[in-house]
């Protein structure tokens, strides 16, 4: 659990111990892609979480607007996930509704494909002004018209009426920001939002976030394994791996202090230019299954430093007492002489 | 290209198959073993004087190629030929036909579509829980089913043991000779009931495994979840969202529906002597009847070529992607 | 049903019912099988056209009576099902499963050798116009769309009904030469799709030849609408040929056909309404199963039909 700094402001987004377990075909077992993930949303910052794939993080993102597919999944009860104080997990469908879109709103990875073919950007732009704000199709238009222009799309009265096909992969994505912003949500979800990229349209994009949260005042969720869009863009981090939160931190201190081996080995295996090595670090081993996660800390088969306490006994997360709110899920922080990396 | 442009290459290209069916067709049964005698006059014995009298008379002593040139320069004149064995100009015997093939046609169409797509969308809905499994198993069977034998099946239910409807025809022969007044619409109605049903339920079950299967297709796409996600209510989302993208096959299937009906229709026609243009086909054949047989292998092809350029203009219309060319503009570096 | 062909028909169902629970027990460990047995009506599908074609080829054994033979004008005329004539017998006192049974054979065996020349003809048409494009594409695909417009039916009536007394062979080629228009389609869509994959840009960089490349490299991966393509086919080309039977120029009695028996038992169906009953269960339950292996075959080799 993380302590909040002092002096924030009162929660926006609670999220307490998620677990969204998923059901496999033919008896290999229940993947339990999220397994107790707690963290918490302040208003107007960005919180990034970061992981490789297969640790979870997207399915912590649908899980809270509950758009994860029902029959093969489901969120466990006993999670809990607080939007202003309401349960979203136990509201009625109704009332879900009324905050997808329009309380928290969700952009996806690809574009391309997360658009309507058959239908024009405006259209879908101005669908949630039309649901949730009940404005009638002209002006609704006219805001769709109005939120091109805010997300820097050129001659927008011209390209409301374009289809998805006609636009660029880095102008999808603009409109899918402009759809996701039209009634002004409170959350944005933005999960991998520049991963589907190219690099020059990745910083565009991500400055126009940075943005739009400034003039918005909208706290972000940013979910993404690039750990330089975290650097650059987020406040606090979230690190994630294998359906757990293993590191905590506001970005500086998790970029100065990496506290969990794996954030560690995350942060080594990105190539520097100002530090020339012969080879490239990585992380030896793999992502283990969902449906079998290792015993005691699901890192130590991995972990250069792991040692027989590891691998009987699943540590919390702890204190690192640098005082930021920094939080491992180590037991090196506890112990850290045992910090020694092995043969 | 321009619709205009892509209209007119596609009608250009209609035209051709066209010609190239009514050649294939005209070749074929002149090229059938058999005295043309045996079959003119009806079946009847013909002696060998009247024969060639006969043989003169509609031409049949000369070169196919001349008798295709000749047939070719009558069709443009309009004069589809002279039928042997009905003793009337073809063009009266196919356009008798054409209102009763309508009117089974049609019934039948509508049947297929509205049950299969209403079934296919339920059943993607409810995908695979019991109204699933039950409506898929249901389907999978009457889609197996010989039409032929359905008809059979649904007149010994329907038209002998239960005597809800007529056992075959078109209308009743005493009463409503000629349809001319209310009462004879609807004699006319209740004794499309059983052949439309046989051929629209056969349809119906193809169309809901097939729109099943569409409906399917497009609900596991990104852009449905992108809907869910922005609070857009559950019917709105199968109906407008997953609907309109699965309409989309949907008219291809439509397109492809035509000729179906034009050759399942021959058994249905047989069995319930309806008088339409399958049968008038089929009887032409057996009765080496050529005229008649190549003026119906035309209209069929008129039928199907037709409906295939239908569906591909509503495609057109319906795919906006097909419909308006990628923006050459749209890779600017500063997208 | 004399003893010895009871218990030959008992032989067959057990037969028939252990192939189809070996080849599921078989196939647990595939992932590809575990799809394709997922649902349950694939495995009926597979149990009865199993039986159904050792019943075929078995027919000797298992029908008590010659199909053909008359057995007693007078007496046995339309008689009910019994256990001496399983499911009856016909208007002229032909034991109507002997002719269930043998009809089996002509019906699965032109179904079988009709669907395999359609789809061998549109594959092989359909990977040419895939695979090498431009001018050859062009004129295969315009006489393709010139057979599609072709009324089917039409063409089988005429060259059927023309040439009389057409021999089994001519029938079945006739209908393989009708039918591969579709599959053609098929097949040169998922070419084009696949020469531009990087694994047969890969062939070509080895040094395989363009023949090579389309058979060992291409076809294999557009094996799954090809298969498919197949299992309906034998079905279409089975109603196909019942109704050509039905019609009467078909294959003609006294052969047994299923299409020619419902014609025969038509006239009297209110009064033995067994001899056309039987043959149209036996030819929609062919169908039926055939459509439900191709399900399953289509659940089996393309994973996108998941629903999230």
């Amino acid at each position: 659990m993380t302590t909040p700094a002092p002096g924030l402001p009162p929660v926006l987004l609670r999220v307490r111990n998620l677990k969204t377990y998923f059901v496999t075909e033919h008896g290999k077992g229940t993947a339990r892609a999220v397994d107790d993930v707690s963290f918490e949303l302040y208003p107007g910052e960005t919180l990034g979480i970061v992981g490789e794939s297969g640790c979870g993080k997207t399915v912590t993102s649908l899980s809270i607007l509950r758009l994860v597919p029902e029959p093969p999944g489901h969120v466990l009860p006993g999670s809990l996930i607080e939007f202003e104080g309401r349960n979203l997990l136990a509201l009625p469908a109704p009332e879900l509704r009324a905050v997808r879109g329009n309380q928290i709103a969700m952009i996806f990875q690809e574009p391309m494909t997360s658009l309507n073919p058959v239908f024009t950007v405006g259209d879908q732009i101005a669908e949630a002004a039309i649901i949730h704000q009940h404005l009638s199709r002209k002006a609704a238009r006219a805001r769709a018209i109005e939120m091109l222009r805010l997300v820097g799309i050129p001659d927008p009265d011209e390209r409301v009426d374009h289809y998805p096909h006609q636009l660029s992969g880095g102008m999808r994505q603009r409109v899918m920001i402009a759809m996701a912003l039209v009634c002004h949500p409170k959350v944005l979800i933005a999960d991998e939002p520049t991963t589907a990229l190219d690099v020059t349209i990745q910083a565009q994009i991500l400055e126009l976030l940075d943005q739009l949260q400034r003039e918005l005042g909208m706290a972000v969720l940013l979910i993404t394994h690039d750990l330089g869009v975290v650097a650059g863009h987020a406040d606090r981090v979230v690190v994630m791996y294998a359906g757990r939160v293993v590191e905590t931190a506001p970005t500086d201190a998790l970029f100065e202090r990496p506290t969990h081996p794996y954030t560690e080995g995350l942060l080594a295996a990105v190539p520097r230019i100002d530090a020339p090595r012969a080879r490239l670090h990585a992380i030896p081993g793999q992502v283990p299954a969902a449906t079998a996660w290792p015993p005691g800390c699901r890192f130590h088969p991995r972990c250069p430093y792991a040692w027989e306490k590891c691998a009987a006994e699943e540590p919390p997360l702890l204190e690192v007492g640098d005082e930021t709110g920094h939080t491992a899920r180590c037991w090196l922080v506890s112990e850290p002489e045992r910090k020694v990396p092995k043969p | 290209m321009t619709g205009a442009a892509w209209l007119l290459r596609r009608l250009v290209a209609s035209v051709a198959i066209i010609f190239a069916v009514v050649t294939f067709v005209f070749i074929l049964i002149h090229l059938a073993p058999g005295r043309p005698c045996a079959h003119i006059g009806g079946g009847e014995y013909v002696d060998q004087i009247e024969c060639n009298r006969l043989i003169a008379q509609f031409g049949l002593d000369k070169s196919i190629p001349e008798q295709y040139g000749l047939y070719l320069i009558a069709l443009a004149h309009g004069n589809l030929g002279y039928s042997f064995s009905l003793h009337r100009p073809v063009r009266d015997a196919i356009a008798d036909t054409i209102p009763f093939t309508l009117q089974l046609a049609g019934a039948a169409l509508a049947l297929d579509f509205l049950l299969g797509l209403a079934l296919g969308i339920y059943q993607a809905v409810r995908v695979n829980r019991l109204p699933d499994v039950v409506i898929g198993n249901v389907t999978l069977f009457i889609y197996s089913l010989p039409t032929f034998w359905l008809a059979l099946l649904l007149l010994l239910v329907f038209g002998e043991k239960l005597r809800w409807f007529p056992v075959g025809g078109p209308n009743d022969p005493v009463l409503c000779p000629l349809v001319d007044s209310l009462y004879c619409v609807a004699d006319r109605l209740w004794h499309l009931v059983l052949p439309a049903a046989t051929l629209g339920l056969v349809g119906a079950a193809g169309t809901a495994r097939f729109q099943r299967a569409a409906m399917l297709e497009v609900a596991t796409q990104d852009f449905v979840r992108t809907a869910r996600a922005k609070g857009v209510p559950e019917r709105r989302v199968v109906l407008q969202h997953q609907l309109r993208n699965a309409l989309l096959s949907f008219i291809t299937r439509f397109g492809l529906a035509f000729p179906f009906l034009l050759t399942g229709a021959v058994l249905i026609e047989t069995i319930y002597a309806w008088p339409g243009m399958g049968r008038l086909a089929f009887d032409a054949i057996l009765s080496r009847d050529y005229p008649l047989v190549t003026a119906t292998a035309l209209t069929a092809s008129v039928v199907v070529v037709s409906g295939n350029l239908l569906a591909d203009i509503l495609l057109g219309i319906a795919d906006p992607r097909l419909r308006v060319p990628v923006d050459p503009d749209a890779h600017v570096l500063t997208a | 049903m004399t003893l010895g062909t009871w218990l030959a028909l008992v032989v067959a169902l057990v037969v028939a019912a252990e192939a189809v629970r070996a080849l599921r027990h078989r196939g647990l460990r595939s992932e590809r099988w575990r799809r394709f047995f997922r649902q349950r009506t694939t495995s009926w599908g597979l149990g009865i056209l199993t039986f159904l074609v050792i019943v075929a080829l078995a027919a000797p054994l298992v029908a008590p009576f010659d199909p053909s033979k008359q057995l007693d004008i007078i007496h046995l005329k339309n008689h009910a099902p019994s256990w001496t004539f399983l499911l009856g017998t016909d208007y002229l006192s032909r034991d109507l499963w002997s002719r269930v049974v043998y009809g089996a054979r002509v019906s699965l065996g032109i179904g079988a050798l009709g669907a395999l020349m359609a789809v061998s003809l549109g594959t092989l048409v359909g990977a040419v116009a895939g695979y090498y494009q431009r001018w050859i594409d062009a004129i295969l695909m315009r006489g393709v769309d010139v057979g599609l417009a072709l009324p089917r039916i039409f063409i089988l009536l005429m060259a059927v009904a023309l040439w009389d007394g057409l021999p089994f062979a001519a029938l079945v080629i006739t209908i393989g030469l009708t039918s591969w228009f579709g599959t053609s389609r098929l097949v040169r869509a998922e070419v084009l799709s696949l020469r531009q994959r990087d694994f047969v840009v890969a062939a070509h960089a080895l040094g395989a030849d363009t023949r090579r490349v389309i058979f060992r490299h291409v076809l294999p991966n557009a094996a799954a609408p090809i298969i498919v393509s197949a299992a309906l086919g034998v079905g279409n080309v089975l109603l196909l040929e019942a109704s050509l039977s039905f019609l009467g120029i078909g294959i003609k009695p006294p052969g047994a056909s299923w299409g020619n028996m419902i014609a025969d038992g038509a006239p009297s169906i209110y009064t033995a309404p067994w001899s056309t009953l039987f043959p149209g269960l036996a030819i929609s339950l062919v169908v039926m199963s055939l459509n439900a292996v191709a399900d399953g075959v289509r659940d089996a080799l393309d994973p996108r039909e998941e629903p999230a």
